[in-house]
């Protein structure tokens, strides 16, 4: 089969579809490539390039290949172009451009987004909104720094000491991640806050500080997305980035919700209240925007001096990176299609990210997907087992401070009572008793863990001290006990020298690498 | 032999125990505690021996005779089964000799039943808990050991209200030792009937006990049974007014207890459900083939081969299936060759791999893998997404991501070795199989695990021939 590449119609659009390394992974898949003439122009791809990789470069004719890579939706224009059992495969916001969708069944197409891929594992190499947002975060930095009058890093200069800039990432995704460890790399004091607590990990790994907030909403999204928040929750954030605020230089914001408009995270005042020279990246500006003033597209500068960057194009600003990432997700795209590895494409809407993507199945809109969970749950059991597992492993509510102090001041009396009926021997021997299960609590605290082993069969060994009692019985008047305690001595010596020679053949055997040279 | 000498000599045992213990928590310490331990163990039993042979009320020579007998005999097997033991097949061999203790404190229980002493009710208790707890260790130990032996399957037993049993048999156990205690002392064939009925009630607890846990939470069980032997040893001590099996069986309970602790906290299981028995239930359900978890991909000896030689820096993290194939020693070659050439080998043990606690770092011991390449899981687990390639031999649930990751899973909340986080990861395994716990492990299906089928020491020897 043919795959057709044109140049991208969109102004300003630098990007491309694919790149002479992935023509020639596409050609190894058995497929023919086609590319438009000045496809790769503007992210630095010559025609020649392409031409050496084994495509050939023809002009408009590309729109009559049988699979159409692309980063932008069709225009109505090229839409016009398709012919029906033509495979498109770009970017395309179904969620938001249902027309476009409606365009596309009208052709008789079948359309791929490659912005609905579900967020599961093996589909994370054909995830653009990943390969777009990890550049993105980094781009959102680079024009942060460009705007910034100062240092990223601190220094102490014989012409004087520099403050290190404070950089508030708002939003840990892949973008927010990018963002964080570009920041941190160029020398920065970095914050990092978002709705899901379970990022922290990440967030710190990437070199920032997480901030938290006291908050009971909070748990994990079912798709691996973000979600909208509580009431409660908006309101300590927005505590959160007033006192952040006024303390930073740089605030980058990444919080976008799925089909709906961005979150608005910084009020005007939050931005007044910046200092001048400060500089704001928004990058959901083109959904409307987290920062109050951003402009999609456009560099705002604010009456306090807060320069605020709407970009919209900031993967195209990294146009060759960009194309290189996106073509390779398109491979793996391609690959999934190609399971022959024969250049034939075998669509099949039952797996679930191929799927998911299929917007538009030879004229039939898919479009919504049925919904995928992320983390593959097993099925619930039917069998009696399943029921009893929830009741031993949901774990049991820790007892109140009360309670506890309850039952041992009944456990107290209790044993009190005990022992006031009790021979004094057995007094003496409880008390014995009880320090040394103390002891043998702290005793082996430390315990180092290749240690487990051999600690449980000397333990073993010595506990073949019950030996002693059967010494102390052996031989007298009656046979009945004596054969006992002949038996009882028998098996307790088998676990004393058995337990003590397993021990030390098991500390011979760890040593160190100095000692075994 | 005066009873004071006997006294401090007994004195001085305890405190060789203690030591004994204390010395077995560090590498540098261990051998000395080993042998402060069988010091302890010497002192105690020449003291013991000759007070309860010499003497008026010794049992004279012929008593030396049957003790020197059975030692000798108990002596030369237990021995001979400690050196010849695989260290693979270590678990099974502490699970029975643990068996031996719980039959000990059976066998002393009973004699002393026959004993008279000034205060019988609380005698009578004593026998009767002495009894009891022998009997839960000894058929729990040798269930343990079946399972472990692989004698009979590890799966649960999940019979229908095994916790009322259970409970039901604690209960049962009460009125026993009360009616026991009550019976006068010259009403022996009621006395023997109600001491039998309890030893026999005692003998199935155990057995259903460790009977209803999953062979994949088979460490936690040993070390229990461990405390349990403990308890029985201490349990005797009260009924012979012995201090020394006092200290010695309450120093082996609380050790015992606590380490069975520090393995459910690693495994996120609860203590008490684990002493109660029967909280490996997990182990039934599986996760149904329905599951779309997507194809995983192969790999040649030769291609992990490829991959280890491209590495900078190798974490190995070995499962129960090494110790099933015993390819330590293949395992610990392919480390030597590695670090011979640069590459930054080290071993990520998770807590519960095998099936008693330390298994693995007893196997990579014995193959001469210096211990301090070898880390903990929370030593190791941080560095695994800077690591270039994972071998997982044969483990599968203690690096399963669903744990960390799915919530709904029957393992959720376990931590885990996150060897997905590394660049590229190969699975030793036998086939695509669930691991102990039953649960499908999603690791397999990522797009950076490629699965080596077989054997886990012949695919580990090929490797080896491919370098």
């Amino acid at each position: 089969m043919r795959i057709g590449v044109p140049r991208e119609s969109r102004p300003g659009e630098t990007r491309v579809a694919a790149t002479p390394r992935t023509v020639e992974q596409l050609e190894g898949l058995g497929y023919t490539v086609f590319v438009e003439d000045d496809a790769g122009a503007a992210a630095g791809f010559t025609d020649d390039a392409y031409r050496e990789a084994g495509a050939d470069v023809i002009g408009e004719a590309v729109w009559n290949a049988d699979v159409i890579l692309k980063v932008n939706a069709p225009t109505e224009e090229e839409t016009a172009r398709l012919r029906p059992g033509q495979l498109v495969a770009a970017l395309m916001s179904p969620a938001l451009d249902p027309d476009l969708l409606e365009r596309l069944a009208a052709r008789g197409v079948t359309a791929m987004a490659m912005d609905a891929v579900p967020r599961i594992s093996r589909a994370q190499s054909l995830d653009v909104l990943s390969s777009m947002a990890n550049i993105g975060g980094y781009r959102a930095v680079i024009e942060a720094a460009h705007e910034f009058g100062s240092f990223f890093t601190g220094q102490v200069t014989a012409a004087g000491k520099v403050p290190p800039a404070k950089v508030l990432v708002v939003g840990a995704g892949v973008a927010g991640l990018a963002a964080i460890g570009t920041a941190s790399s160029l020398g920065a004091v970095v914050r990092a806050f978002d709705a899901r607590s379970e990022v922290a990990e990440q967030v710190e790994s990437m070199g920032a500080q997480f901030l938290r907030i006291q908050v009971e909403d909070e748990g994990p999204s079912a798709d691996g997305y973000a979600r909208e928040t509580s009431a409660d929750f908006d309101a300590r954030a927005a505590e959160l980035y007033a006192e952040q605020a006024r303390d930073v230089d740089i605030v980058i914001t990444t919080a976008l919700i799925p089909g709906r408009p961005a979150p608005r995270l910084l009020t005007e005042e939050m931005v007044a209240s910046m200092k001048p020279g400060s500089v704001v990246v928004d990058m959901a500006a083109a959904n409307g925007g987290n920062v109050a003033g951003t402009v999609a597209g456009e560099k705002v500068v604010t009456e306090g001096g807060v320069t605020i960057l709407g970009y919209t194009d900031l993967p195209g600003r990294l146009p060759t990176q960009a194309s290189q990432l996106y073509g390779t997700n398109l491979v793996n795209l391609v690959k999934l299609l190609t399971p022959e590895k024969d250049g034939e494409v075998a669509l099949d809407l039952e797996d679930v990210v191929q799927r998911g993507m299929t917007v538009v199945h030879e004229g039939e809109v898919l479009w919504p997907p049925p919904p995928v969970q992320v983390s593959a749950a097993p099925s619930p059991g039917t069998d009696v087992v399943t029921v009893d597992t929830t009741s031993a492993a949901t774990p049991r509510a820790p007892m109140g401070a009360q309670t506890k102090l309850a039952l041992a001041g009944v456990g107290a009396a209790l044993f009190l009572l005990v022992a006031a009926f009790s021979p004094a021997p057995f007094l003496g021997h409880f008390m014995v008793f009880m320090l040394a299960v103390v002891i043998g609590f702290y005793v082996i605290g430390n315990v180092h863990h290749a240690l487990h082993t051999p600690l449980m069969s000397v333990t073993n060994a010595i506990s073949g001290i019950i030996v002693v009692g059967a010494l102390l019985q052996v031989g007298h008047d009656s046979v009945w006990v004596s054969v006992l305690a002949f038996v009882g001595i028998l098996v307790a010596s088998i676990n004393v020298f058995g337990g003590f020679r397993v021990t030390a053949r098991m500390l011979e055997m760890f040593k160190r690498e100095e000692a075994a040279r | 032999m005066s009873a004071t000498l006997v006294q401090g000599a007994y004195i001085v045992a305890g405190l060789l125990f203690i030591l004994a213990l204390a010395g077995l928590s560090r590498h540098e310490t261990a051998r000395r505690g080993n042998r402060f331990g069988i010091a302890g163990m010497a002192i105690a039993l020449v003291a013991t021996v000759l007070s309860a042979t010499a003497g008026d009320g010794g049992s004279g020579g012929l008593g030396f005779l049957l003790i020197a007998a059975a030692m000798l005999i108990g002596a030369g097997i237990g021995l001979d089964r400690a050196r010849k033991v695989e260290m693979t097949g270590m678990p099974e061999l502490i699970a029975m000799l643990h068996s031996f203790v719980g039959l000990a404190a059976v066998l002393v229980g009973w004699n002393s039943s026959y004993e008279l002493t000034a205060y019988p009710t609380i005698h009578d208790v004593e026998v009767a808990v002495g009894v009891f707890i022998g009997a839960v260790t000894f058929t729990g130990s040798i269930v343990a050991f079946l399972k472990l032996s692989a004698r009979i399957a590890s799966r649960p037993l999940t019979l229908l209200f095994r916790n009322q049993l259970n409970l039901g048999a604690l209960g049962l156990f009460l009125v026993l030792t009360v009616v026991y205690a009550v019976l006068p002392q010259d009403a022996t064939v009621g006395r023997h009937l109600v001491l039998g009925l309890l030893t026999l009630l005692a003998l199935a607890l155990g057995w259903h006990l460790v009977a209803s846990i999953g062979g994949g939470d088979m460490p936690v069980v040993v070390s229990m049974l461990n405390s349990y032997s403990g308890w029985a040893a201490a349990a005797a001590g009260f009924l012979l007014d012995n201090d020394l099996l006092i200290i010695t069986g309450a120093l082996v309970g609380s050790s015992g207890a606590y380490l069975s602790y520090i393995m459910c906290r690693a495994m996120n299981r609860s203590f008490i459900s684990v002493i109660a028995g029967g909280f490996g239930v997990e182990a039934g359900t599986s996760a149904s083939g329905d599951e779309d978890y997507g194809e995983h991909r192969e790999v040649t000896a030769e291609g992990a081969a490829a991959l280890l030689e491209g590495a900078r820096s190798v974490v190995i993290t070995p499962g129960y299936g090494m110790a099933t194939a015993q390819a330590q020693h293949a395992v610990a070659e392919l480390t030597t060759r590695l670090r011979a050439q640069g590459v930054d080998v080290r071993f990520g043990i998770h807590p519960v791999a095998g099936r008693l606690p330390g298994h693995m770092n007893v196997l990579l011991a014995e193959a001469k893998v210096p211990y301090d390449i070898v880390l903990e899981m929370d030593e190791i687990n941080d560095d695994l997404a800077d690591t270039d390639v994972v071998l997982v031999i044969g483990a599968n649930d203690t690096v399963n991501p669903a744990a960390a990751e799915d919530p709904t899973s029957p393992i959720a909340g376990m931590p885990v070795l996150r060897v997905w986080e590394a660049r590229d990861v190969v699975v030793f395994k036998r086939s695509m199989a669930t691991g102990y716990a039953g649960v499908q492990n999603p690791l397999f299906f990522r797009e950076n695990t490629q699965m080596l089928f077989g054997d886990a020491k012949e695919r580990v020897e090929d490797i080896l021939r491919a370098l």
